[in-house]
């Protein structure tokens, strides 16, 4: 049988001060370390939401994002041919031609240059992301200079009302209309038609082809049609979902290894303010160590009393941590995505996974700290402490 | 004439403080009969404590072999040890050594955590023990809020709520006032009478001395005769 746990929890509260304040440093801790986690996941969360499980994106091999691809209208023509490719009720493909690229524009807050991905697409793209909606005004008109702005562009960048212009290549572009992409990474972007913009830019292809499947099992046939016709070999599909997915691997990897970086520097703080805390509860209640273990209590019973007294201080903390990175789920922002070199708005994103993980280090952090004052006060000779009254 | 319940043969202890070993205990024997309430008597520094310890198998000797209820509890391992305390041994110290941080009902519960009993049972057990000792109406109240003598009765029900085999005191009343010295002492009185409970209590006090059937003098680690 073991020390009832009421012992440990009556004895955090009888010394609520130093308990109040060992639990704050890892509550900060572990703040830090949901936060980072929380961040990560936003950044992936948004750009893997932009892409749709049916659809497929055409880029050049090797291409390592749509900047930096190239395809030529007659491979774009040849694969918008292919039947596994939904049409409309008209029979024409659900297929975007995409080109993508990128101009500055004035941040509302900071006044400074922020890069805003414009993409050209065609007039099927509300079909193929039928997730995306016109919010206010009303779609541009193919054809024409016009453009729609998505729902973070006109939070963040001053001249993105609609009915202002904006210089794009060699003409001025006519907002008509704002269209809500949610948390997805289409509301970082302005649209206009491919067409238009490959005028403006003086540019012969296009950046990517997005298809929709009639079936998203389809995938793999088409991409071994793909990769067997010989006009195509300098094309590769890609998954829209795995594309995007991959965009924000580099910076969540980034963010990740920083801010743990800085987590497990500020843990050991944590921790040692564990062991300090722990060692001070040990050498307070040596008298009742020694009658515990006079009682009959073993060696270790007294170990798991102790650091389940470590463990019930980190739990806490990590408790209080997650509570208030929570609060950080309301925060949204924008920042330049090193994928897409654009600015990306994105928010921080808690998983259940992220819960459990936090748990998990601050537990870490408890066991790391309370296991030593644990094990001294299991080693404690019987006469010894018993002396010590 | 009753059974032998305590056999201590040929026990030697000492400490060694730096490099100089220091002498506690001489070649001890002694045997305390079942029932009987023995105290032992004598300056600081004679054993006395040292010896009780050994007996309630908190301390090992160096030499020798010290029997109680069948078992020499010498050649225990500490985890045995451990166990056989919390089976045949009642703790009562002078400081009482109770948990702050606990009610008396869960002081006296400790003990009892360490056998198999239900939850029920234990409640009962504990509730008998406190009815013993006369504290049943302080049953939730924590130590700081009873006197040094009601802290000492709560500590006696904790020693005797397994029903041991022995109770071993140090210094019972060696923090109390007279009155309350009194009382104790006449509650160990009726745990021996009553209950029939061996007890060895070492003690300063000629007063507290004179309530046991025995008395048993140590000096320089040596028992006189």
């Amino acid at each position: 049988m073991k020390i009832p746990l009421t012992y440990n929890l009556r004895n955090l509260w009888t010394r609520r001060l130093t308990t109040l304040l060992t639990v704050g440093g890892i509550a900060l801790v572990v703040f830090v370390f949901a936060a980072v986690l929380m961040l990560a996941q936003g950044v992936k969360t948004t750009l893997v939401s932009t892409g749709s499980d049916d659809n497929v994106i055409i880029l050049r091999k090797s291409a390592q994002s749509e900047l930096l691809s190239a395809v030529s209208r007659e491979s774009a023509a040849l694969i918008e041919t292919f039947p596994e490719i939904a049409a409309d009720k008209n029979g024409k493909p659900l297929a975007s031609a995409n080109m993508v690229t990128i101009i500055n524009l004035h941040k509302k807050k900071t006044n400074d240059m922020g890069n805003v991905t414009v993409r050209g697409v065609s007039p099927e793209i509300l079909a193929v992301h039928p997730e995306v909606t016109i919010k206010e005004g009303r779609m541009l008109q193919f054809g024409s200079n016009e453009i729609v702005v998505g729902n973070a562009i006109a939070d963040e960048f001053d001249g993105t009302a609609i009915g202002q212009k904006i210089q794009i290549g060699t003409n001025l572009w006519t907002i008509v209309g704002l269209f809500d992409a949610g948390k997805t990474g289409f509301a970082s972007e302005i649209w206009g038609d491919t067409e238009q913009l490959m005028l403006a830019f003086n540019r012969p292809v296009y950046s990517s082809l997005t298809l929709k499947l009639k079936n998203p099992d389809d995938f793999e046939t088409l991409k071994t049609k793909l990769s067997a016709e010989q006009r195509l070999q300098e094309l590769e599909p890609k998954r829209e979902k795995q594309y995007f997915e991959e965009q924000s691997e580099f910076m969540a990897t980034f963010i990740r290894a920083l801010g743990l970086v800085i987590t497990i520097i500020f843990s050991f703080g944590a921790m040692i303010g564990a062991m300090i805390t722990m060692y001070a509860a040990v050498s307070n209640r040596t008298v009742e160590i020694g009658t515990l273990r006079a009682l009959g209590f073993r060696r270790r019973s007294v170990l798991a009393a102790f650091l389940a007294e470590s463990l019930m201080l980190s739990l806490i903390g990590g408790a209080i941590g997650i509570i208030i990175a929570s609060f950080l789920q309301f925060v949204s922002f924008s920042t330049t995505n090193f994928g897409s070199f654009a600015e990306l708005a994105f928010g921080f994103s808690l998983t259940p996974g992220i819960v459990l993980g936090t748990l998990l280090f601050a537990l870490a952090m408890g066991f790391v700290g309370g296991f030593l004052p644990a094990f001294r006060a299991a080693r404690l000779n019987i006469i010894a402490a018993l002396r010590s009254a | 004439m009753a059974d032998t319940i305590v056999q201590v043969h040929d026990v030697s202890k000492s400490y060694h403080r730096d490099s100089i070993e220091i002498p506690v205990l001489q070649n001890i024997t002694l045997d305390v009969p079942e029932g009987e309430f023995l105290a032992l008597m004598g300056p600081s520094g004679s054993g006395k404590t040292t010896l009780l310890n050994l007996i309630a198998g908190i301390d090992r000797p160096n030499n020798g072999s010290i029997n109680v209820a069948g078992t020499n509890i010498v050649q225990l391992g500490e985890s045995a040890l451990a166990q056989w305390r919390s089976r045949h041994v009642g703790f009562v110290f002078q400081f009482y050594n109770l948990m702050p941080v606990l009610t008396a009902f869960e002081n006296v519960e400790l003990p009892l955590l360490l056998t198999h009993l239900s939850k029920k049972e234990r409640k009962e057990h504990v509730e008998t023990a406190l009815n013993v000792v006369g504290l049943a109406d302080r049953i939730h109240h924590y130590p700081k809020q009873l006197s040094g003598g009601q802290e000492q009765r709560v500590a006696i029900a904790r020693a005797i709520v397994t029903d041991p085999t022995i109770i071993v005191a140090d210094e019972p009343t060696g923090d109390l006032d007279k009155k309350s010295a009194d009382e104790i002492l006449l509650l160990m009185e009726r745990l021996n009478g009553e209950f029939k409970k061996t007890i060895v209590m070492v003690t300063h006090d000629p007063r507290a001395a004179e309530r046991a059937h025995k008395t048993q003098h140590l000096e320089k680690g040596e028992l006189i005769q």
